[in-house]
């Protein structure tokens, strides 16, 4: 559960409820280590107010910030994950699954919300990382097309977010085929005309890079946040030496030319809604 | 001849038949009986091996350092072949070759990823590990062949995308993201077959077709057993358990439904008689190619979405109770 969720007793929202994080409540910024005000964080969408860090936020917390007057409506959340293959490493797959499913009050990494942003239908399939680290498994990608074809019957343009470590491995083939699902189902959303926006935080790395992630008509992300496919201690150990300062970052994808732009989160709702108005005239 | 560490009792063999024909060379006594006895053996060793080959073992197999190649596999089915380089952006990537060529008289875009054949030639080729380029190389061939109406034929055999620095430059993920997206439009037969390792994306990115098959000594799996094992038993030593748990055999993924088949290799591995190999595969892809020129283009390409979208297994909660709880 995320830092201010503990703050507030520890108990999960529902949609209904609104986050008032009691007054006086400081919270530590992970990148510049001081202090602020919760209430003052909150405000400045879950960014530090001192070094404008973007904190790891849930799937939620995207919906609130993004629909109007944060209303939305949950879909597709009946789905969740079976172990087929019946994994096991250092624990079996199904006690993760129970663990995550009961550590994160979550039935699954990807949520898919639907409400109006601007005035207009948006649908926002958002990745959460605390469930397994945001990896895609049979029901990520599966949301994901569940969440393309109800974008195509209502007309909507599509919003992901993604946050993931990649490809789930207790899942194996069924993960890695994930990526054929999504990039297909994606064919269909293109041929429809209507806008995908693909926006990356902190981190979107792998198997979900090498496909919808880098799939967008518009690929936005967070400003300093780990993007690329492989993951930097892979690639230290393959070419043997320290990876330079910044590299992989949002800005470093900006800088090679696999962003449309980036974008603070404080700016994101105003952002998409102008960038979805003006494909609209 | 290069032998795997199970295959020790056919090395001892092998190494007996050699010895009783110095014999004979020295001694101009002939061995003719006992050679033929030990041919026997050797083969009858060789079918109750490969007929119980552990996940590790058939990794193993299908990693061999003899055994055949994409480059190989075209040359031999093909009456012709004209190899194309590069893709027009950055460079020519050695880990992925492609072209077109006439096979019974048709012609057919070969794409495929490229090992080498001796330490010098696995470097050039960079251990069949494509970098954006070699992705972007495939798809520019895969639009020739649309263009042109020609049916295209994928050989998957990479440990990887190559995961190096200036591979991030040029956007890895992006290039196989493309390819993905690309391939599930292309208006021409798409025909994939596994023909060594098939691991994570970078097998993928030339991966999306009609049909997808693999040869009997493969894998194809999210991951390698190697980076599985390190990653979720923190050590590099529990390879064969991983393999075993990710299931990526041909008979695993054909029980799952995700591929369409197995074609059959020589007993011993492709690796024991390569010709054999690739007249078998050159039976197959006739075959299949046959069998998907029937479908128009918009079937073919609705088929392939269907195809990738049924992939995938969960459970769908039906009363309310189940989905709060
Ligand atoms: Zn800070």
């Amino acid at each position: 559960m995320s830092w201010w969720k503990r703050i507030r007793k520890g108990v999960e929202t529902s949609t209904s409820e609104k986050k008032e994080a009691p007054d006086g409540v400081w919270h530590q910024c992970t990148n510049c280590k001081k202090a602020s005000l919760v209430t003052e964080m909150k405000a400045h969408a879950y960014t530090c107010p001192l070094c404008n860090h973007h904190e790891k936020i849930d799937a939620d917390d995207y919906f609130d910030l993004i629909f109007d007057k944060s209303i939305w409506e949950e879909k597709f959340s009946n789905l969740v994950p079976v172990d087929t293959l019946e994994f096991a490493d250092l624990k079996p797959y199904k006690q993760r699954i129970h663990e995550a499913t009961v550590n994160s009050g979550l039935k699954e990494a990807m949520r898919v919300g639907y409400g109006k942003a601007g005035g207009e239908n948006l649908t926002i399939a958002a990745m959460d990382f605390r469930f397994i680290g945001g990896s895609m498994g049979s029901v990520v990608g599966e949301k994901i097309a569940f969440a393309i074809d109800w974008a195509i019957e209502n007309k909507s343009p599509l919003l992901i977010i993604s946050k993931s470590g990649g490809a789930r491995m207790q899942e194996s083939a069924f993960s890695l085929m994930q990526m054929a699902k999504t990039s297909a189902k994606l064919t269909q959303l293109a041929n429809a005309k209507l806008p995908y926006i693909s926006l990356l935080t902190n981190p979107t790395t792998g198997g979900v890079t090498a496909s919808f992630a880098m799939l967008g008509d518009f690929n936005i992300a967070e400003p300093g946040a780990l993007i690329g496919f492989a993951g930097p201690r892979v690639i230290e150990e393959t070419i043997k030496k320290k990876l330079p300062e910044g590299f992989q970052t949002s800005e470093f994808q900006l800088e090679n030319g696999f962003l449309d732009f980036i974008v603070d989160r404080k700016q994101l709702r105003d952002k998409i809604i102008t960038l979805l108005d003006l494909l609209k005239n | 001849m290069t032998f795997l560490d199970f295959e020790s009792p056919i090395a001892a063999l092998v190494e007996e038949r050699e010895k009783l024909k110095q014999i004979e060379l020295r001694s101009g006594v002939s061995m003719s009986d006992k050679t033929s006895e030990i041919e026997t053996k050797i083969k009858e060793k060789q079918k109750e091996l490969y007929s119980n080959l552990t996940t590790w073992q058939r990794i193993q197999v299908s990693r061999h350092p003899e055994r055949p190649y994409s480059l190989f596999y075209i040359e031999f089915v093909c009456d012709s072949f004209i190899e194309l380089f590069g893709d027009r952006h950055f460079k020519d990537d050695k880990a992925m070759v492609g072209g077109f060529g006439s096979l019974n008289g048709e012609t057919v875009m070969f794409i495929g990823n490229q090992k080498g054949v001796n330490t010098k030639m696995r470097q050039y080729r960079n251990f069949g590990m494509a970098n954006p380029e070699g992705y972007r190389k495939a798809l520019r061939l895969m639009k020739l062949a649309e263009k042109f109406n020609k049916p295209i034929v994928t050989l998957i055999d990479t440990p990887g995308a190559f995961p190096g620095e200036e591979a991030e430059q040029r956007g890895q993920g992006e290039a196989i993201a493309r390819n993905l997206f690309e391939m599930v439009n292309l208006k021409v037969p798409v025909l994939c077959i596994v023909i060594g390792e098939g691991a994570s994306g970078g097998a993928l990115g030339i991966g999306i077709g009609d049909k997808l098959l693999m040869l009997e000594n493969t894998w194809y799996s999210v991951i390698s057993p190697e980076s599985c094992s390190s990653i979720l038993w923190r050590s590099w030593e529990h390879k064969e358990k991983a393999a075993n748990a990710l299931k990526p055999t041909p008979n695993d993924l054909f029980k799952y439904k995700i591929i369409d088949g197995i074609v059959k290799e020589p007993c011993g591995g492709a690796h024991s008689n390569p010709q054999e190999m690739a007249k078998t595969l050159k039976k197959t892809i006739h075959k299949y190619l046959e069998e998907l020129k029937a479908q128009t283009p918009e079937e073919r390409i609705e088929n392939r979405i269907n195809k990738f979208s049924k992939i995938g297994v969960y459970e769908t909660l039906q009363t309310k109770e189940e989905i709060q709880g």
